[in-house]
């Protein structure tokens, strides 16, 4: 059976074709369709949206100690978090065959860095498998398994994000029934010093017999052409070189990377007069190239950032892309994402922007999108629930200088505090800062697609759960002073903000409210009751064109400077009155639908 | 030979939907096919696209600078901002419909003036107004599906049951009316 699937889905087919009985991740741009397509196979698999991805891989571990093929899922940073398990395990190995799959992003379009992940898989001394289609995606998966389970190791399949969400042909199979593996109880899987000495040497025996098997898998491939030019590449980089050279050149194709094959490199490189070595982000293949003392064209011809696109390794050796058309350049306006319409975040940056004196830490999610234009709130932002410590950090310096009246506001998502950000608050409370903590619930995890979490009350396969109660939470924490606000409510805002910063102590303010895209759950349609039911509409008469309204950064108003009137777009209103509430001449009202 | 299709708009436009149709339409009639997208933060109201490719067997999923047969665009700014990379042969379909940015919905900038007159100077231009045919219709949503119809008809796909595939990607009290959208859509061009 032939089916388009992207890399994403591709992989979750591949789990369950390899008969995976368990799986769990925290969503990540490029990485959460693997999941959701896994929580497909509701009946052969359980998945599991972690808290975040180090108890996501611990998990999987579990499960892979307990016998069962496992696999999880993270974006690249998500395996920062998720480190310190992933390299014990590297000494303890498995029962049932683990796959962990890091989604890079080369060109970073939607992350806070660019991080080359295949170093991973050599600090940690796993093997890595690279795939550079949805095709392969499938097929890896399952060999990934088999891998895992031959030489008693976790395996890293390395995703990239045009691998991750481009879509092509996948002949698909049928599910192995592998089962479950007999558990038993082994001190191999308890890394105490007296241990670790014979783990340890046998993670490097398991590296000599590694790397027999990557000079000798077919996951490494030669393609043999003329033999002027040969070209080294793996995952995405491997379709667009044959894209620039076709069959003009030699490849050396490599799916199996960690450890690299370094007969195979030899005779390719002894064959072929000129090498290139084609690789997104960091000279992870160009150096071991190198330490076998070869000569090629690595990063000294091709850029060490962005994604290594056909037209950038054209631009590289033909010094020019394709002919193309030019314009001008003043007839394109930048087009930043923004806030939805309706977007509760908005309430809260309106309450917020413009006052003085104060440091604004914020986190990983759409709110990171205040610090732009209109709202200017957000001084900085490092890394997933790094706002609370971070301005815990910030306080503790400000409150050092003499007559600084600095206060930080630190401001994180539901999802966000609940993946690691609750170690940050507890950090807060214990060491005793007066932060203002802010927790903008909007009741599902956003920036991703909308995925479950601890505080929605559902999982990931639609099960009724027990939904974390955040302001109980905080409290159980040490906070005495905690307040719950509608964030679309701007005098709220404004009070709370203003009652926290009268407060000598760290505080923590909660606003309650949807996100617009949500799909609603009937305990949110019983205590949301008229959400997203109306619409705001403009008295011409009283609108003067002041812009008041305006700078409240919602795409459904627009200002006709002709006749200075602003008119709200009916399609994507849905009445959250944050522009009525700031109309001086009441200009703007509430028309029920 | 490879053919390349570059769909662009604005996040929300419903480019994803008339991508899923056209590539399922291409597999099903025996193409090598592509696509390519980026998810995510982008979405919230920026500039997308999507990048189909098909052919007897095509390598990279991504579309290089001066690399497209055809650029269309759910949006007239768009077209502007993805033009490079349009073959100078290629044919560009703008859909004459306007969404602001924040620059412009601020009041910084104004939405640019004469982007169909610069298009038309420089490469083969079709204009259509897809948002008030959909209104027509009755469902501005179908927007995407008329833009689908005008792809189909420009780069000779006629002979594909799009009917069938509609069926099968559809909710079946929508299939009438994006059948309807997609025809209106072949008869523009």
């Amino acid at each position: 059976m032939r089916k388009l699937l992207t890399g994403n889905e591709a992989i979750a087919r591949g789990a369950w074709e390899a008969g995976v009985k368990y799986a769990s991740a925290y969503p990540g741009t490029p990485s959460t369709e693997i999941l959701e397509t896994t929580a497909l196979y509701v009946d052969d698999i359980l998945a599991e949206w972690a808290p975040n991805e180090k108890v996501a891989i611990e998990a999987v571990i579990g499960a892979s100690f307990a016998g069962a093929r496992t696999f999880a899922a993270m974006k690249h940073v998500g395996v920062n978090v998720a480190a310190d398990p992933l390299f014990t395990f590297s000494y303890t190995g498995v029962n049932g065959g683990m796959v962990l799959i890091s989604a890079d992003e080369p060109g970073y379009h939607s992350s806070q860095n660019e991080q080359d992940n295949r170093n991973y898989a050599k600090f940690a001394k796993i093997p890595m498998l690279e795939p550079s289609d949805s095709q392969e995606s499938k097929d890896m998966m399952k060999s990934a398994f088999s891998i895992s389970e031959k030489y008693n190791t976790p395996v890293l399949l390395r995703m990239t994000t045009r691998v991750c969400h481009s879509k092509s042909i996948v002949e698909c199979g049928e599910r192995d029934e592998v089962g479950i593996m007999e558990y038993t109880k082994s001190l191999d899987k308890f890394p105490i010093p007296a241990f670790v000495g014979g783990m340890r040497a046998r993670v490097e025996e398991r590296q000599v017999l590694l790397k027999d098997f990557s000079n000798q898998t077919e996951l490494n491939f030669f393609e043999w052409n003329d033999c002027q030019v040969g070209v080294i590449a793996s995952g995405a980089c491997y379709k667009y070189a044959k894209e620039v050279f076709g069959d003009t050149v030699s490849y050396l194709k490599l799916g199996f990377t960690n450890p690299l094959p370094d007969e195979k490199i030899r005779e390719f490189c002894s064959k072929v007069e000129k090498v290139y070595v084609i690789e997104e982000v960091d000279p992870y293949i160009e150096e071991v190239v190198r330490i076998l003392g070869f000569d090629c064209f690595g990063k000294n011809l091709f850029p060490n950032t962005g994604e290594m696109t056909p037209d950038t390794i054209r631009k590289a050796i033909y010094g020019k892309t394709f002919d193309h058309v030019e314009t001008e350049a003043s007839k394109v306006v930048p087009r930043p994402p923004i806030l939805c319409a309706g977007c509760p975040h908005r309430g809260f940056f309106v309450g917020l922007k413009n006052r003085k004196n104060i440091v604004v830490a914020s986190d990983i999610g759409c709110y990171s999108l205040g610090f732009a234009d209109p709202y200017k709130v957000g001084d900085w932002c490092v890394c997933m629930g790094a706002s609370m410590s971070s301005g815990h950090g910030a306080q503790q310096v400000f409150d050092m200088v003499e007559n600084s009246n600095k206060r930080v506001v630190s401001i994180l998502g539901d999802s966000t505090f609940l993946h690691s950000g609750m170690n940050s608050l507890l950090d807060v409370v214990y060491n005793g800062s007066k932060t203002v903590n802010v927790i903008l619930d909007n009741r599902i995890t956003g920036m991703t697609g909308h995925q479950e979490n601890p505080a929605s009350g559902y999982t990931l396969q639609g099960k009724k759960t027990k939904e974390i109660n955040l302001e109980k939470l905080v409290r159980a924490l040490g906070f005495e002073h905690v307040m719950v606000i509608n964030p679309n409510d701007i005098t709220a805002v404004q009070h709370a903000l203003d009652w926290a910063l009268s407060l000598d102590e760290a505080s923590v303010i909660i606003t309650r409210w949807p996100c617009v895209l949500k799909t609603l759950s009937t305990e949110d349609k019983n205590e949301f009751k008229e959400v997203f039911k109306n619409k705001c509409t403009v008295l011409e008469e009283k609108c003067t064109g002041c812009r008041a309204c305006i700078r409240t950064g919602c795409p459904a108003l627009f200002l006709d400077k002709a006749n200075k009137k602003v008119s709200i777009d009916v399609n994507s209103c849905v009445g959250c009155e944050v522009c009525l509430q700031v109309c001086k001449l009441d200009a703007i009202v509430k028309v029920g639908v | 030979m490879t053919k390349s299709i570059l769909l662009v708009g604005v996040g929300g436009q419903g480019t994803i939907l008339a991508s899923k149709l056209l590539t399922t339409g291409l597999m099903e009639a025996g193409y090598d096919v592509k696509m390519s997208e980026i998810h995510g933060m982008s979405q919230r109201g920026g500039s997308v696209s999507s990048q189909i490719r098909y052919g007897n067997r095509v390598e990279s999923p991504v579309i290089e600078i001066g690399g497209a047969d055809i650029l269309v665009s759910f949006e007239k700014m768009e077209a502007l901002r993805w033009l490079k990379y349009l073959k100078p042969t290629g044919k560009v379909v703008v859909n004459n419909y306007e969404i602001n940015s924040m620059p412009i919905l601020s009041g910084r900038v104004d939405y640019p003036a004469g982007i169909l007159e610069e298009l038309s100077s420089k490469v083969d231009t079709t204009v259509i107004d897809a948002a008030r045919i959909a209104t027509e219709l009755g469902n501005f949503k179908v927007m995407n599906v008329i833009i689908l119809g005008v792809i189909i008809k420009s780069m000779g796909l006629t002979e594909i049951n799009w009917e069938a595939i509609i069926r099968e990607n559809v909710k079946p009290q929508f299939v009438e009316l994006n059948w309807r959208a997609l025809n209106a859509g072949m008869n523009l061009v």
